[in-house]
């Protein structure tokens, strides 16, 4: 027979808690398909791609969708289909990377800040200040040559940006939060103060952040396709969502397919990325209801 | 009265509910709030509806005003007759007229109840200057010369000056009153008081309820009294409504009630009623000194005022704490109290002054040097809904400090969380649950498991069972009481409730703007009070005692 005591420490976490109430939720888990399945598709393009990415046809030129190129052709005869999953392979990965950068920085300054308070904070988040008022564009640039133009330091330029909001929400939910008696009881215990952040504070300033973290990854892929456009991300023929929308609008009334695909995958990825994302909300939150 | 009563020719109070029948549809079921319900009051009568939070009580008077969410809410059935027209029938216009003209309330929390963006005058005159009828519409002057005088009439001092008031400004107390100002502005016929004084400190709560007795009788109105506090209500009600559950379990006058009570219910909640003094002394008397406390003074930066003013939390108290001895400390709020309680572990940082615990000065050491020393002293809080961390359930609560302070290893840690629970009388199922799950009196069960996982020496219990109805209040004490005693603790108990303090506590010391006003053996406080203030605490505590 089991004993409670077993089941209990495998039971008893909030993260497990979490995955067992999710699993429950219909949208989420829709959400979560559909991302998992743009993933492996953008992992696997390399092989299964129907066409090579730069491969042009100048001679087929544009055309709308056919057996042989299911999403159509652009106006220089490079198919579409194999054009949005190279660029999924980028956009998505921007979107995850420089989210989990602004998310790992985003958190642990704003509850470092947060909870220490006074002088540490005040310094701390001036810092952010600053780098809110220092010009984006001014920034990217300077990084771009300084260290040349490569995919990585995209990551870095957006997510090194992106932090700064993550910081002051996660710090005026701290604030809120160091005072609640739950974390002087934490205190009385005896509980260093990066054990308290750890177990009593981040934990619950999950609900906010999720939230921001599924507005920010679609905002950091669109911010990719801008500097992109401004010829400081990726280049042609390599592609990327926001980088086929820009071209795709350009050319909209004459050739609406080579906007309306892209289009479609991007919305695709934020409708999904909200579903999962309030799932995980939910799922976080105790308190919500358990159906 | 009587003269309308012949017109109409029935026996009619001015409000009589019969039969009053409010069920919530909720997703696990029906939840029957208020079942089969029936009151009358007339004008000048005072009608108390008394019960433990769930039973009804609050549910029954929103019912009234149209003012329950439906759904989940519907009113089931019943007549609440209001001079002559359906409360529960009537059109929501009409109700709206209805509730700010003829019906007033007033609610527990005077804070929340009002705007922090206006002054208090500004709320006060609103129902005037913008009255739905057009004809009685005031000028602004005429409103402000007509709530000044309610402002009066409600014992505001300086009220023409206090008008142009904030309501951060205001003390509790003169919130409530201003609540009541603003209750009384169009001259209510019925005035609806949900739990009016529950948040208010003990001397304050005497000048309330002797205002709203004294009000009801000057401006003949009828008062329904909402309180979980038997003995708050002997003292202003005419008739008791006790429910639970949602069904009437006792409806008499107040003297029947107190004096012969029929209901089991009755006879429960007027034995919760803590009085008396603790029962068996403990033997520590003699013991040894565990807790030295020497000048302490702890002062705070006032932020809200320009200047550099400091302000005095504790100021300069010391006494001492024998082992094995529950020492009470009172008084109301603002006065320190709870400062002292964290100075003394270290919680709040002090100004001057030290802490000896068994030879070591406590204040000397470095945060980091204190961590060996935080399991041996632990804190109990208020509100079991804030000290728990709603992410975590019972289990991870529980389980933290044992791994923490290696009281368990990974292998026994279940069967101490288990032991814990037996310990504080939780269910051993439970222990998947999270906080919210559990009745206020179940999370003060945890928090209390929390607080001796480390098997400490030391105990400052925080206002532990204010926060908690009458009869769960007497079951927290009872436990807190075994628990002392067979785990051979200290404590220090911090209560603004005296007849609480006096029931449990073998030392008491009383404090007054951060000062030892006084400090003795409990009885001998309760029978020789010296100092003046001591005296204004003890004569304001309510009674269930009708002779008072």
């Amino acid at each position: 027979m089991h004993s409670p005591s077993q089941t209990s420490q495998q039971r008893t976490s909030l993260w497990l808690d979490a995955w067992i109430k999710l699993r429950k939720n219909r949208m989420a888990l829709f959400g979560f398909a559909v991302l998992a399945t743009l993933c492996v598709v953008s992992l696997l393009t390399p092989w299964i791609a129907p066409y090579n990415y730069e491969e042009q046809d100048l001679m087929l030129g544009a055309t709308p969708p056919s057996a042989a190129h299911w999403l159509g052709t652009d106006i220089f005869g490079r198919d579409m289909l194999t054009r949005v999953m190279y660029g999924g392979r980028v956009s998505l990965m921007v979107g995850f990377v420089a989210t989990a950068v602004a998310l790992v920085i985003g958190i642990l300054w704003g509850a470092i800040a947060g909870f220490i308070g006074g002088r540490v904070d005040a310094i701390m988040m001036r810092i952010v200040d600053i780098m809110y008022a220092l010009p984006f564009m001014i920034f990217i640039v300077l990084l771009m040559v300084v260290f040349g133009r490569n995919i990585l330091l995209l990551f870095v330029a957006i997510g090194a940006v992106e932090w700064l909001t993550m910081a002051r929400i996660v710090r005026s939910q701290v604030m809120a939060l160091r005072k609640q008696e739950f974390i002087e009881a934490a205190y009385s215990m005896g509980l260093s103060r990066w054990a308290i952040i750890r177990r009593h504070i981040i934990p619950n300033t999950l609900g906010p952040v999720i939230v921001y973290t599924t507005l920010t990854i679609p905002s950091v892929m669109l911010l990719e396709a801008f500097l992109s456009f401004l010829g400081l991300g990726i280049q042609p023929p390599e592609s990327s969502w926001g980088l086929l929308i820009n071209y795709g609008v350009e050319t909209m009334e004459e050739y609406p397919w080579l906007l309306i695909f892209p289009g479609i995958t991007l919305s695709l990825t934020l409708f999904a990325l909200n579903f999962l994302g309030d799932g995980l909300r939910d799922a976080l939150d105790p308190r919500a209801s358990r159906d | 009265m009587h003269l309308t009563q012949e017109l109409q020719g029935t026996d009619m109070a001015l409000l009589d509910v019969k039969d009053l029948k409010v069920f919530f549809h909720t997703r696990n079921g029906v939840v029957k709030a208020v079942d089969e319900v029936s009151f009358s009051v007339d004008k000048g009568e005072t009608l108390a509806i008394v019960g433990e939070s769930g039973s009804g009580k609050s549910v029954t008077c929103y019912s009234l005003l149209d003012l329950l969410p439906k759904p989940p809410a519907v009113i089931e059935g019943g007549t609440a007759n209001f001079d002559g027209e359906d409360l529960l029938a009537c059109s929501s216009d009409r109700m709206r007229q209805l509730r700010g003209n003829h019906i007033a309330m007033i609610f527990q929390d005077p804070m929340t109840s009002l705007n922090p963006f206006l002054t208090i005058g500004e709320q006060l005159i609103e129902p005037l200057i913008y009255h739905p009828d057009t004809t009685l519409r005031l000028s602004r002057k005429a409103a402000r010369t007509e709530a000044i005088n309610l402002l009066n009439e409600v014992g505001i001092i300086n009220a023409d000056t206090r008008f142009d008031s904030y309501p951060h400004e205001f003390s509790g107390g003169m919130r409530q009153r201003a609540m009541i100002a603003m209750a009384l502005i169009n001259k209510p016929r019925l005035l609806i008081c949900d739990e009016p004084t529950t948040a208010l400190d003990v001397t304050i709560q005497a000048q309330i309820l002797k205002l709203i007795k004294q009000l009801q009788k000057t401006r003949d109105v009828a008062v329904i009294f909402i309180s979980h506090d038997l003995g708050v209500v002997a003292g202003i009600a005419d008739n008791v409504l006790v429910m639970c559950e949602g069904k009437t379990q006792e409806q008499n006058t107040t003297k029947e009630v107190f004096n012969n009570c029929t209901s089991a219910y009755t006879k429960k909640l007027l034995s919760a009623i803590p009085k008396g003094a603790k029962v068996k002394a403990s033997d520590a008397q003699a013991g040894s000194t565990l807790i030295k406390v020497n000048h302490v003074k702890t002062y705070f930066r006032d932020f809200s005022s320009s200047s550099d003013v400091l302000v005095k939390a504790v100021d300069d108290v010391s006494l001492d704490i024998k082992k094995g001895e529950i020492f009470g400390l009172v008084g109301e709020s603002g006065s320190g109290k709870s400062t002292l309680g964290r100075s003394i572990l270290q919680l709040t940082p002090m100004t001057s002054g030290s802490v000896i615990y068994s030879g070591t000065d406590l204040c000397a050491l470095k945060p980091s040097q204190l961590l060996p020393w935080r399991p041996k002293l632990q804190m109990i809080f208020q509100d079991p809904y804030a000290s728990l961390n709603p992410r975590m359930t019972v289990y991870e609560t529980l389980a933290e400090p044992l791994l923490y302070h290696a009281v368990a290893n990974k292998k026994t840690v279940a069967q101490q969380v288990q032991k814990l629970m037996d310990a504080v009388g939780l269910d051993r199922s439970s222990v998947l649950k999270y906080p919210h799950e559990f009745s206020g009196g179940q999370r003060q069960r945890i928090a209390i498991g929390r607080a001796i996982a480390t098997n400490p020496e030391f105990i400052v219990a925080d206002e532990p069972v204010s926060a908690l109805d009458v009869t769960i209040q007497a079951q927290i004490l009872e436990l807190i009481l075994d628990l002392v005693k067979q785990r051979n603790l200290t404590m220090l108990f911090i209560s603004h409730d005296l007849s609480v303090v006096r029931s449990i506590c073998d030392r008491v010391a009383v404090m007054q703007h951060g000062k030892l006003v006084e400090q003795g053996n409990t009885e001998t406080i309760w029978a020789i009070p010296k100092m003046p203030y001591t005296q204004e605490l003890l004569q304001a505590i309510p009674t269930a005692d009708l002779k008072r």
